[in-house]
């Protein structure tokens, strides 16, 4: 039941996706933008560059993962999907998890197989590279799951584009600073597992603990 | 044991429900019951708090007092979600995908009858050849039928239908009339909310007039 559940969603999931593949490459072409506009700005100096492409991506890629936000659960709020997910009998935290699995593998999981091209393009030494993915790899389903409870938590209101950032930016400020703070270690020539770890647990603790909060969110905004 | 006397519990019934909303009382408390093969028909104004006693016993919305029992078992999530079927107001249907995906997802969701296809309950309630129709090119009442295809594919006992007549045409009303008949005949039961325009299903009956503020079971 649970697993045919999450079939079901992740088929319908990819078939709308499909269907609407204008709109669904927009967080990814955002980032993109940003990455090829702050490479124009800095002249394409190669030094300067190096110095800040791993924070210059990070960046590009919480931005574009909060972009992509507030279309996590409104569109199935708006339907009275939502109501249907609540009554049918799998848990609601297990439709919210595989739906922001979804979500993660559609908006940042592009953004990560990109990322060597683009780090390409900043200049990024090659040596940091390997701790790059393996950090964006960490902190995007990381991002994603915390996201989730944001976008449960305002799914009750209208045009809560503007909340979402805001609550969403301080919790993912820590993510953010161990994500690009290992790269930067690394560069340094500091070992960079300690953050790469702190992000692992940040990750498996949102495993378990996100799509729960989400869920009760969820019931309390259509309450 | 007789067989005038019941041998099993109510399918659903409640006690002394209530609802208030910013303290203003939306309904109750009511008490009623609806036995399976039985149709409870909730009629009341505008206003009179039909959706929100239907989306209480969905487990929607709590109540504020008063308690549901499914089966003779207090109703908790697990029971409601495989014993009761809700149809809204809102068609949780996806306007992107196809009316066959659609189903396809909502029978994931759900769980289905067996020896139910969604095929079936397509030409069942009338939209043989819509199955690759994006749901956004439907009209208002395919998009109601599609629902009641859902509903029929599903496998739970009791139907919530919240004004399951709303933009259908004289024979989707028939349909709805059918469809409920035929659950019945399963052992089903089912409750509908109606302003009273339209013609009842011609199953046993009973009804719960819900008044503004004031009900009266």
């Amino acid at each position: 039941m649970i697993w045919s559940a999450a079939k079901a969603l992740m088929i319908r999931d990819l078939s709308l996706l499909w269907r609407r593949r204008g709109d669904a490459l927009q967080p990814a072409l955002f980032a993109l933008l940003v990455v090829v506009l702050f490479a124009l700005a800095l002249g394409g100096e190669a030094q300067a560059l190096a110095k800040v492409a791993a924070a210059v991506l990070w960046l590009a890629v919480l931005l574009a993962g909060l972009l992509a936000l507030d279309t996590l659960f409104r569109g199935d709020a708006d339907d009275g999907s939502l109501e249907q997910w609540l009554l049918a009998p799998v848990p609601l935290s297990w439709l919210v998890l595989v739906r922001t699995f979804m979500h993660w593998a559609t908006t940042a999981l592009p953004l990560l197989v990109a990322t060597p091209f683009l780090a390409e393009l900043l200049h990024l030494p090659h040596e940091q590279l390997p701790v790059l993915l393996a950090s964006l790899a960490l902190g995007t389903p990381l991002l994603s799951l915390l996201g989730a409870v944001v976008a449960a938590l305002t799914v009750g209101m209208r045009r809560s584009g503007i909340l979402i950032a805001l609550l969403a930016l301080p919790l993912y400020v820590p993510i953010l600073v161990f994500g690009a703070g290992s790269v930067a270690a690394a560069g340094q020539g500091l070992d960079p597992v300690g953050a790469l770890l702190l992000l692992g647990a940040g990750l498996v603790l949102a495993l378990v603990l996100a799509p729960l909060a989400a869920a009760a969110a969820i019931r309390i905004a259509l309450d | 044991m007789s067989e005038f006397e019941p041998t099993h519990p109510p399918l659903l019934s409640a006690r002394g429900l209530a609802f208030a909303r910013n303290e203003q009382p939306v309904f109750g408390p009511l008490d009623f019951s609806v036995d399976a093969g039985e149709a409870l028909l909730v009629q009341g104004d505008n206003g009179a708090g039909k959706t929100t006693l239907l989306r209480v016993l969905a487990g929607l919305l709590h109540a504020d007092a008063g308690e549901v029992s499914i089966d003779g078992r207090a109703a908790t999530a697990s029971l409601r979600s495989r014993a009761v079927s809700y149809m809204g107001h809102l068609p949780a249907l996806k306007s992107d995908l196809t009316a066959l995906e659609n189903l396809d997802f909502l029978c994931g969701l759900h769980g289905r009858r067996r020896g139910q296809l969604p095929g079936n309950a397509m030409a069942i309630v009338g939209l043989a050849g819509y199955e690759d129709t994006l749901v956004r090119q439907l009209s208002a009442g395919q998009k109601r039928r599609l629902s009641l295809a859902r509903l029929w594919l599903a496998p739970s006992p009791l139907w919530l239908l919240d004004e399951p007549y709303a933009n259908l045409d004289l024979d989707g009303i028939n349909l709805v009339n059918r469809m409920v008949q035929a659950h019945l005949r399963d052992g089903g039961a089912a409750l509908l909310t109606t302003h009273g325009a339209y013609a009842a299903p011609p199953v046993r009956t009973r009804m719960l007039v819900l008044g503004r503020a004031v009900a009266n079971a």
